[in-house]
């Protein structure tokens, strides 16, 4: 009996928290709507999807900090949202881990160098909303300098390593195809796997984004002794990502990084922005950077951000061109040229759209 | 009388006839909700329920979920392009070839280890098993060493190690460790076979690239060298403790009767052993079928290995997730089916 009663007023207990699960949620108030919004606040933290282990992109360094493009990118989200950079929490994704991260909602958001295409995207698909690409990239090719290889074709026959779940694996395989050549894919789970294998000279080549391949270079042993093929194999535009349904969040993070973009466009730096912010607060007539700054209208709030979101995103990180060149710029030990990556007004494509 | 002792010996009623019930014949019935007869059936009706209730909502959820996703369950992407390569195949396949006969090659390969892994881990496992029970000192503590070392470090780690460490380690071309009839190289395992005409043909050096009756990648030997030397350990405590199950009187029995160690090992002790080990090995072939799953570690083409570059272009997690556990749960399943049939066959019958 005593073992029926305590079922009895248990169930009801069960019933509650299945249904709680399954209510409709969104109905907050205000005039944003956003669930995942509210959690990250809620929580005080946004969890970042990141790499980890790719220098100049997201980097675990010896002194327990993330460092790099995508760090940046998480940093200042975390600014925009809290107004301090350092309210995110890094977690380190593989490549086949990180959608199904996402989508469980274990992460907020992806900074982890992801490609953005058509399958991820669209709702049938992974069902993932992209950002802002911030790093135009194309697939490579790595041998080592003393091998001799030259071209795709020198690769006929030989193994060539790979980072299974990627791009990069499928671009490989079109392309090879298409050039009728015969090759050995010889996948691992992990990057430091396939950089392993390759140089444990298990395969002749390696192939990943150009950006990749150039990070990973500059920490092995002897990275003169290793040469990029002057192939582009693919287009990759690495782009931070956040999960379909959320629209006033995915919005939140395409601003923010567009922000960057603009920051760099008005010559707003790290160094000069609260000079800027001071000017803007002094001349009413200069509209467009009063609007810009957060000192007159209501962009934060229509974004579901505070008002002064982009002060705080660049004071965290720079702008986008400070980024560039502070984690795989020439001044880096990645030393890649800004080349599409440059501004639009500089030929490249980099371009955000008015902030209006 | 004087009373100077309580009497013990007369029995005091401790309540007076008075506090009994009276044993009349009209007690009430017992109502149904206390009828020990009808309890059980009520607790567990009201439990199946709730059960039902829980699961339907679940499902219910789930199906909601993925509608809205427009995820939901469908196997059309089977029959699309794989549009990737696998590294190594024994039936004949390419990029351009459906998502299922991929998943299929990597069955194969699975397979391929797995049943592989099985014999070879028997053998070695067995043999070390046997040792713990040999007059040789030496035999005895080396067996016990490797047992302890090889089944107290993880799996991944050992296969990792013989992998990066071990089999890269050799050399390509003329560099190659070469052993008459065979040859490892960082191309591959070669081995000598019957080539036609039953010619015994061994590995050669062919333009710098050795060729062979058999070749094997590194990769493949890498996870079967993890998995055999891994299973084995265990397979050789398995078989130590069915041996140690054989009554003592029956060694000195066969002793007596003149046969040697190995004789009396593979005559009278190892049939009579085999009831016991077949249950323990059964577990452990499980473990082995599993364990090849972490073949992707080492960059085998494995079910595992081709379902993930499945799941990361199409994105169909739930359907790919789904005919993973089926595959695995169907392999041990039928292990355990043909340990099960083989372990009716050795019972020892009694008369």
């Amino acid at each position: 009996m005593l073992q029926l009663r305590r079922l009895l007023s248990a169930s009801p207990l069960l019933l509650a928290l299945v249904m709680g699960g399954c209510a409709d949620e969104g109905s907050g108030g205000g005039g944003v709507q956003s669930e995942k919004m509210a959690t990250i606040r809620s929580r005080g933290k946004l969890v970042c999807g990141v790499d980890g282990k790719l220098p100049g992109f997201s980097f675990l360094g010896p002194d327990g900090t993330y460092s790099g493009l995508d760090a940046d990118t998480c940093r200042a989200m975390a600014a925009a949202l809290f107004g301090d950079p350092g309210q995110v929490e890094y977690r380190d994704l593989n490549s086949s881990e990180r959608f199904a991260a996402l989508a469980s909602g274990e992460v907020d958001m992806l900074a982890r160098n992801t490609t953005k295409t058509l399958s991820r995207d669209s709702a049938g698909g992974n069902g993932i909303s992209f950002g802002p690409t911030t790093f135009y990239d194309g697939q490579g090719m790595m041998v080592p300098a003393a091998s001799g290889i030259a071209s795709l074709k020198d690769l006929d026959g030989k193994p060539i390593c790979v980072e299974s779940g990627t791009t990069t694996e499928l671009n490989l395989a079109d392309r090879m195809r298409e050039q009728g050549i015969a090759y050995t894919p010889l996948k691992f789970q992990t990057g430091d796997q396939t950089y392993a294998a390759y140089l444990g000279k298990r395969c002749v080549a390696v192939t990943s984004d150009r950006s990749q391949l150039a990070a990973k270079r500059s920490g092995f042993p002897d990275p003169d002794q290793h040469v990029l093929l002057p192939v582009v194999m693919s287009k990759e535009p690495l782009t931070p990502a956040s999960i379909n349904g959320d629209p006033a969040w995915a919005d939140a993070i395409r601003w923010t990084v567009y922000a960057l973009f603009q920051a760099e466009e008005l010559g707003i730096t790290q160094a000069n922005v609260a000079e800027k912010l001071a000017e803007a607060k002094a001349n009413t007539n200069q509209g467009d950077l009063r609007r810009f700054l957060g000192v007159e209208g209501d962009f934060g709030k229509q974004l579901g951000l505070p008002a002064d979101f982009v002060v705080q995103a660049v004071t965290a990180v720079g702008n986008y061109g400070e980024i560039f060149e502070r984690n795989v710029g020439r001044a880096s030990a990645l030393k890649l040229d800004r080349a599409e990556n440059r501004q639009w007004t500089d030929g490249g494509l980099i371009y955000s759209p008015p902030f209006r | 009388m004087d009373r100077r002792w309580p009497d013990l010996f007369t029995a005091v009623p401790l309540i007076t006839p008075d506090a009994y019930p009276p044993m009349s014949e009209q007690k009430p019935p017992i109502p149904w909700w206390r009828d020990r007869r009808v309890i059980p059936w009520l607790v567990q009706g009201v439990v199946g329920l709730a059960m039902l209730v829980v699961i339907a909502l679940l499902v219910g959820n789930l199906v909601r979920n993925l509608t809205a996703a427009g995820l939901l369950l469908s196997w059309r992407w089977l029959g699309q392009p794989a549009s990737f390569d696998v590294a190594e195949s024994l039936i004949p396949f390419d990029a351009a070839m459906p998502y299922w006969r991929a998943l299929v090659v990597g069955l194969v390969n699975s397979l391929r280890a797995i049943v592989v892994g099985l014999v070879g881990a028997t053998l070695l496992g067995t043999a070390v098993g046997m040792t713990a029970y040999s007059g040789n000192g030496l035999v005895r503590r080396l067996g016990r060493i490797y047992v302890e070392v090889i089944r107290n470090i993880p799996l991944l780690l050992q296969l990792l190690f013989w992998y990066f460490v071990v089999f890269l380690s050799f050399g390509n071309g003329t560099e190659a460790l070469q052993i008459p009839g065979v040859v490892l190289a960082k191309s591959g395992l070669y081995l000598a076979w019957f080539a036609e005409g039953w010619s015994w043909q061994g590995p050669q050096l062919v333009n710098g690239i050795w060729q062979a009756p058999w070749r094997f990648s590194v990769e493949f030997a890498a996870l079967l060298t993890g998995l055999i030397t891994y299973t084995g350990a265990f397979v050789a405590e398995v078989v130590r403790g069915g041996i140690a199950a054989v009554p003592r009187g029956q060694w000195e029995a066969a002793t007596s009767l003149g046969l040697h160690w190995s004789q009396s090992m593979r005559s009278v002790v190892l049939p009579q052993a085999l009831p016991v080990i077949i249950p323990g090995l059964n577990s452990q072939y499980i473990s082995l079928a599993k364990n090849s799953a972490l073949a992707v570690a080492v960059g085998y083409a494995d079910l595992y290995s081709v379902a993930e570059t499945t799941l990361n272009q199409t994105g169909r997690a739930l359907e790919v997730f789904l005919l993973l556990l089926g595959a695995y749960l169907v392999i041990d399943l039928l292990i355990s089916a043909v340990m099960n049939g083989l372990n009716q066959l050795v019972q020892i019958r009694e008369r």
